[in-house]
């Protein structure tokens, strides 16, 4: 390995290594410059990207959508929307933000783009079943676009029987993009696990693996493992509706909470395909910033695999109010509760790398950091939910609204964020702008906070959830948390507005600009070649070994940091 | 949640809510113990080692066993306490006293009744204090969830069977009861009072509250309008709520979602309860449940009466 060739002159050292500095034009993005390249390409890179945008618009439709409900609860009655507008409304936000946004988020953008790279790999296990995931995923957007135009889907993104089964047909477009959406994430899934247990570089042992990597390889099973599960339940309600079969509607014969039961069996689990990925990131992140090696590497590696499992023993903590057996409610809490310390253990790995480290305050960091503070206070309420007899107070009311904002949005979301600052200099091979970078992710983090901590005093108060209207005094509560997430918004939009700006205006990115350790960023160009890299790698330390990488500590610090440490055999 | 209470709770009224809210309290308490503790370490760690040049050489730490032991052992001893309490007042919650006063509470779009032993309905919560009083609920059409904040007491309210809760109201006030469990369009509005009454005054409010033998079919109408929940979605003002208003309804014509149109009589009105799908009255949605064919005839004839009577 020729790591150790420095001069004082880092620039120098930075000519020497790039090895773009031979093709300077030559990389993903440019090599093939079509619509159909990109309609067609089996490239993991371009995949991702095309998850991306696809997700960054779900997510600005169910964004808004959300805008709509807040502003509609700007005061007790009718403010912009009847009754049954809202109700559909919110329905929407839940179903694009749930099954279009969050569960394809972090593995089909950032686990395409980054996972083979991680690994050393070239590509996917199977690039062309990457590809019909997409097109998969895409249809079944297509259906829920088509619910939305046919209207009246009102039933809650949990679609609870049998209110679901007597409501309009459009239901059934929703269900049936559900359904499909799901072999996207079951496609998904299966060529991830495969591509780590294939398709690993020479030298990449298991304990060498990045943490994102372990962190979708857990992913990854509960997709295989669950997702089937809301397809047959989803098959199950079509039945019933048209074929008349009594399986969840008591006027048929049925039984609506076995409707429960089956749709937490996959929801539950789903909460671990929405964490799980997030988690990865923080490790990724939090290590990155601190130029630490991560504290309790094969606790957080082999604990979200544990919980991967475990994720499928839970879902009953749904239920505590349903009508369910008292005894399976006790056995649930129980079981919830061991769960849930495997979780917490790993926000004290993540805060105490930071211990004797050296600790970088750039955006993504912000966004880590952000994500401890958010997440501890979602762990630490699901805490307060799992305790049986106040769980029959808080259930179903804005305390459970607030409580699962701060795991998905304070969780997923922020570490999506920081995820995709993070990797954006290698995706684009350009930087964004670090000053409005920072004032986006304190608006968002402060505009999160106003959104939904009044929440939580709203729902223990009594304020129940899926009200379109409520009582006045409930009024000033509900008017604080709308202004808060139009900070909130004011915040997300910044960053859409300044990555569009990096992307055609941005500083040209180094290879490594944050002095990372793991592949992506040492053997690979920014942006990187269309087969990721020239030579396999061979890896002959950890993902975090940062001292052992000398030309790691050679950056400027301001951006475009460390150089690229050439692969075995190439010509520098 | 009125003027007591705490920020987090509204005050509690029933005999086990200051058992629940000491749980909630020990809970928010060690969470608030530990949310500070964690984020002051950091910000400590954030502030004492920042980046100070992009050459910072940070040493290599090495993981503490004792740190790691003690973070999974502190913790699982937390939640096993915190689960034994929940699980002890869980049970206190499910089981009622055997001596519990037994009301019959049905639920429906978009609003409750409550039927009393001695035959007594109403769409208000009558309740003895200092009394253990069990709700035995189910549903006529879908899902709903009976919610007491000041009791701290919710269940499922199910089409398919029966569920119930159980409480002692310890003081004679009005409270607030919810649905929590989304059921359609009004699900917001399907709220209505729980009265705890002192024993003697819910005795004679439990007397008084039967409908007369002497009454005309009207005025039986009348407290039917309200035992029934007509109310939710039938206004007497003219107000256009989820189903038409009575105001000025009988003898006039209405307009059908077919196009034809009808006029309403004491057979269309008849009609319309037993089997409110047959016909659908223009601009509005097929939503009435069908739950009011037990109706007996003398209560037919006593609801159509009081909508004949309803003219502006």
């Amino acid at each position: 390995m020729a790591t150790v060739m420095h001069t004082d002159a880092p620039a120098e050292a930075a000519a020497h290594h790039h090895p773009e500095h031979h093709h300077p034009e030559h990389h993903y993005l440019n090599h093939e410059k079509t619509i159909w390249s990109w309609l067609s390409t089996v490239d993991h890179k371009r995949i991702g990207i095309m998850y991306a945008i696809s997700v960054a618009i779900f997510f600005l439709i169910a964004g808004v959508l959300a805008l709509l409900v807040r502003m509609e609860l700007l005061g007790p009655g009718e403010t912009i929307m009847g009754p049954d507008a809202y109700n559909q409304v919110f329905t929407l936000h839940a179903v694009m933000m749930v099954f279009l946004f969050i569960i394809p988020a972090v593995p089909g953008f950032l686990g395409n783009f980054a996972l083979p790279i991680q690994i050393g790999a070239k590509d996917v296990a199977f690039p062309r079943l990457n590809l019909a995931s997409w097109y998969i995923f895409m249809a079944g957007a297509a259906l829920a676009v088509i619910a939305i135009g046919v209207g009246q889907v009102d039933t809650g993104w949990t679609f609870y029987t049998p209110y679901s089964s007597d409501g309009s047909n459009s239901v059934f477009f929703v269900t049936l993009a559900v359904f499909v959406a799901g072999f996207a994430s079951i496609f998904t899934g299966i060529n991830f696990i495969v591509t780590i247990h294939k398709m690993r570089a020479p030298g990449m042992t298991w304990n060498r693996l990045p943490l994102f990597v372990w962190a979708l390889y857990a992913t990854s099973i509960v997709q295989v493992l669950a997702t089937p599960v809301i397809g047959i339940t989803m098959v199950l309600l079509f039945l019933e509706k048209f074929l008349g079969i009594g399986i969840f509607d008591p006027a048929l014969g049925g039984d609506p909470i076995l409707f429960q039961h089956f749709f937490w069996f996959y929801s539950h689990p789903a909460v671990y395909i929405m964490i799980l990925p997030a988690f990865g990131i923080i490790s990724e992140l939090v290590t990155v910033f601190s130029r630490q090696n991560i504290q309790g590497y094969t606790f957080i590696a082999l604990s979200s695999v544990a919980i991967a499992f475990l994720g499928f023993l839970v879902w009953g903590h749904h239920m505590f109010v349903s009508g369910q057996s008292a005894v399976s409610s006790i056995i649930f809490s129980l079981i919830t509760y061991l769960i849930g310390i495997p979780t917490g253990i790993k926000v004290l790995n993540w805060v105490s790398t930071m211990y004797k480290g050296s600790v970088w305050l750039q955006t993504p960091m912000l966004y880590a950091l952000s994500f401890l503070f958010l997440f501890t206070i979602g762990g630490l309420t699901g805490v307060m939910v799992g305790v049986l007899a106040v769980d029959v107070h808080l259930h179903d009311t804005y305390f459970i609204v607030a409580h699962f904002h701060y795991v998905m949005m304070g969780g997923t979301v922020i570490a999506l964020l920081g995820g995709f600052h993070y990797w954006w200099p290698k995706i684009t091979g350009k930087m964004y702008n670090e000053t409005l970078g920072k004032i986006a992710a304190i608006l968002i983090f402060i505009g999160f906070n106003i959104t939904f901590f009044t929440q939580f005093v709203l729902g223990s108060r009594g304020m129940p959830r899926r009200y379109y209207d409520y009582l006045p005094e409930f009024t000033a509560l509900h008017q604080i948390s709308t202004v808060g997430s139009w900070i909130l918004a004011l915040g997300l939009f910044m960053v859409l507005f300044y990555m569009i700006h990096s992307m055609f205006r941005g500083k040209k990115a180094p290879a490594n600009p944050w002095g990372a350790a793991t592949l992506e960023w040492t053997h690979c160009t920014s942006p990187p070649d269309p087969h990721n890299f020239h030579h396999t790698p061979i890896v002959t330390h950890g993902p975090y070994d940062y001292h052992a990488l000398e030309h790691l500590y050679e950056g400027d610090g301001v951006g475009d940091g460390a150089t690229v440490e050439a692969a075995p055999g190439q010509k520098h | 949640m009125g003027d007591k209470g705490t920020f987090w709770l509204p005050e509690g009224a029933s005999t086990l809510a200051g058992e629940v809210d000491a749980l909630f309290y020990f809970v928010y308490w060690i969470s608030v113990v530990i949310f500070v503790a964690v984020i002051a370490a950091m910000v400590y760690f954030m502030i004492r080692y920042r980046r100070r040049t992009p050459h910072d050489r940070p040493p290599v730490v090495h993981e503490s066993k004792v740190l790691e032991v003690t973070w999974i052992v502190v913790p699982t001893i937390l939640v096993l306490i915190v689960f034994t309490w929940g699980f002890k007042v869980f049970l206190k919650l499910g089981v009622a006293p055997p001596d519990a006063y037994e009301i019959q509470v049905v639920g429906q779009k978009w609003s409750w009744q409550f039927n009393y032993p001695n035959g007594v309905r109403s769409s208000e919560l009558h309740v003895p204090v200092d009394r253990p009083v069990r709700l035995q609920m189910s549903s006529v059409d879908v899902l709903h969830s009976f919610y007491i904040p000041a009791f701290r007491v919710k269940q499922d309210v199910l089409p398919n069977r029966y569920t119930s809760i159980w409480f002692e109201a310890t003081r004679a006030d009005t409270f607030q009861v919810y649905c929590t469990e989304y059921c359609g369009t009004q699900h917001s509005g399907m709220l209505t009072k729980v009265i705890a009454h002192e024993q003697s005054a819910f005795e004679t409010w439990l007397q008084e509250s039967g409908i007369p033998d002497d009454a005309s079919p009207a005025q039986r109408g009348a407290l039917l309008y309200t035992q029934l929940g007509c109310q939710a979605c039938h206004s007497l003002d003219g107000t256009r709520l989820t189903g038409p208003s009575f105001q000025g309804l009988y003898g006039s014509t209405h307009g059908l979602a077919d196009g034809s149109s009808v006029e309403v009589d004491d057979n269309y009105l008849r009609e319309s309860i037993l089997e409110p799908s047959a016909k659908i009255v223009e601009g509005y949605a097929n939503v009435m449940p069908a739950s009011y064919g037990g109706l007996t005839e003398d209560e037919l004839t006593a609801l159509i009466a009081f909508i004949e009577e309803q003219q502006p």
